[in-house]
């Protein structure tokens, strides 16, 4: 009897494993699916000309170089502005902040940030940036709001990063002397940068990309030729894939590939760096 | 020296504090800036027609009802098939997976989280939507169903990796003394394991919803985008739109301080204030749970 029920017991656990197992490999299967399949149908459309050339015949040839350098002058953008602010505020919520209501409010804050919908983010920058501060559909504009869109992301992971420096760091070096920004500067930041540098990267990945922030804010449907300032407008990668398959018909299929592929590298290039940064640091980590 | 390192100190003491305010200030400017484009719409548009259920605003019809539903539906759909998935793909990953299982898994599942939406969007219409169309035999496959599936995808790496960290925070100790009982590892998981990090879970399931309710690009280009309102199970095979998607594809036409300029601030504020419930009810439990596991320490 106690034997027919153990066995009952372990056949029901070998059911719930098989399940959880099955539950894991439809989550990860489609992805890598996803992944191949892009990489497979999007390699013949890469060439030279691709991806260093202008589009010609209303985009239905030549390359993608604006949107190209559109995606990377927006990336770069967002980190001038998010990666000051973004690392001031990991510094103050995790050297700084005291355990009182208005630090958990600016938790709050956060979390919240990193929940609003991409489209009020463009929203909010077409009513701030482009009409009320009047910079136009711009680079200006858009890195402004994919900036703040970025920030819970950084905020967040360098918290993290600068939390897990071992508090005797801080000791030794307050006991020898040093002011609490010295400390920080000197012992903390240095020790907790492979992990902030990762939680920038993993921020910036997303703004690159996003695209209903910057519909408004900074993106052309087809302009062929390179920003000269902060207050043109561009093409953008993520952007110029929506108008391809969507807008344009009789669309080269292959360059639709294509540029899911250029886009998919450029943004999961990024992931693969942090991912590598965090893992080496971890191996090395003698704390 | 000793003044002017005083000094300096003081100044980037300041900034960081400024920095850590200017979260406050972001949510609070996003509020505003939607409030002072979208609050006229109530003066503009009589209540009655703003909850009509027809969308037709080249004729001044701004019933917003359609697209509360398209959302709904949609989110609807994508929740149910994203948490059975995402929780049981988390209990794998957190209670039985072989480490070389997990450190394939995890990084992969960050993969999707960072896969852009309009990619996903792309393949939806190339190759899911065909496919569903063939499938099912509808007249179109872009419908709130392929709409439901992407979303399923958008919103499984929040649940995965939010409800993985609170199983991988109950204690070890739980699960010892379960097996300790006589407990089958299976058991252990489901009577003593999942209902530990039951608070976490709920977190992880209710920021998925949020960002499913939020995705935009991937929604406006496989649903089909007909603003009817949703009526009963047959809307989920057919076109529909979200308010998200509605946003993303007008505000390109109108014109600036017209009244459907005015009414699609009026949907962010709507989607705003949704978005602000989730999250603030989330992380409510966050700070419940955290403070529950100080007492029991202390």
């Amino acid at each position: 009897m106690i034997r027919r029920l153990s066995k009952n017991r372990l056949l029901i656990q070998k059911m719930g494993f098989g399940l959880l197992t099955a539950a894991a490999v439809l989550t990860v299967f489609p992805i890598v699916l996803v992944v191949i399949y892009i990489l497979w149908m999007g390699a013949p459309a890469i060439s030279w000309e691709f991806i260093t050339g202008f589009p010609r015949d209303g985009m239905r040839a030549g390359g993608i170089l604006p949107a190209i350098v559109g995606t990377v002058l927006l990336t770069l953008g967002t980190a001038i502005f998010a990666v000051p602010i973004g690392i001031g505020a990991a510094i103050y919520l995790s050297e700084y902040a005291p355990e009182n209501k208005w630090t958990r409010l600016i938790r709050i804050a956060i979390i919240n940030l990193a929940g609003i919908p991409s489209v009020v983010y463009g929203l909010f920058g077409l009513g701030l940036f482009v009409l009320f501060m009047k910079f136009g559909t711009s680079i200006l504009a858009g890195s402004l709001t994919l900036g703040i869109m970025t920030l819970p992301v950084i905020i967040s992971t360098a918290e993290e990063a600068l939390r897990a420096v071992p508090q005797s760091f801080r000791i030794v070096s307050i006991s020898v002397g040093a002011t609490r920004w010295q400390t920080i500067r000197r012992i903390v930041l240095p020790q907790a940068f492979p992990g902030i540098i990762t939680g920038v990267i993993l921020g910036l990945e997303r703004a690159a990309g996003e695209t209903a922030p910057i519909l408004f804010t900074v993106a052309a449907f087809f302009l062929p030729r390179l920003p000269h300032s902060p207050f043109d407008a561009t093409m953008a990668l993520p952007y110029h894939l929506f108008v391809i398959s969507t807008q344009v018909p009789g669309m080269p299929i292959k360059l639709q590939y294509g540029t899911a592929l250029v886009l998919l590298v450029f943004v999961l290039g990024m992931n693969f760096l942090a991912t590598t940064i965090r893992s080496r640091e971890r191996a090395k980590r003698q704390w | 020296m000793e003044k002017s390192l005083k000094a300096s100190e003081y100044i980037i003491t300041r900034l960081i504090k400024g920095s850590g305010y200017s979260a406050i200030l972001f949510v609070l400017m996003i509020f505003y800036f939607l409030m002072s484009e979208g609050i006229v719409t109530l003066t503009e548009v009589p209540i009655s027609s703003l909850l009509s259920i027809r969308w037709y605003p080249i004729e001044n019809y701004f019933g917003i009802l359609p697209l509360v539903g398209g959302s709904l539906v949609v989110t609807i759909g994508a929740t149910l098939l994203a948490v059975p998935i995402g929780l049981l793909t988390a209990l794998y990953i957190a209670e039985i997976a072989p480490r070389r299982a997990r450190e394939i898994l995890k990084p992969l599942v960050e993969v999707l989280g960072g896969l852009p939406s309009v990619v996903l969007g792309f393949l939806g219409i190339l190759i899911l939507s065909p496919a569903l169309r063939q499938l099912f035999d509808l007249p179109t496959g872009l419908t709130a169903f392929a709409g439901a599936i992407l979303l399923a995808g958008i919103a499984l790496p929040t649940i995965i990796s939010i409800s993985e960290d609170a199983l991988d925070a109950v204690p070890r100790s739980y699960r010892d003394a379960s097996l300790a009982l006589g407990a089958t590892q299976w058991q252990t998981i489901w009577h003593v394991t999942l209902p530990a990090a039951k608070s976490g879970v709920l977190t992880a399931i209710m920021l998925g919803i949020g960002r499913a309710i939020g995705e935009t690009m991937t929604v406006m280009m496989v649903t089909g985008n007909a603003p009817v309102m949703p009526a009963g199970i047959k809307a989920l095979f057919l076109p529909t739109r979200t308010m998200t998607a509605t946003i993303a594809a007008e505000m390109g036409e109108v014109a600036k301080g017209s009244t459907h300029f005015h009414v699609l601030f009026f949907i962010g504020i709507v989607l705003f204030l949704i978005s602000l419930a989730v999250n603030v009810t989330a992380s409510a439990v966050l700070f419940r749970q955290q403070k529950r596991s100080e007492r029991i320490l202390s």
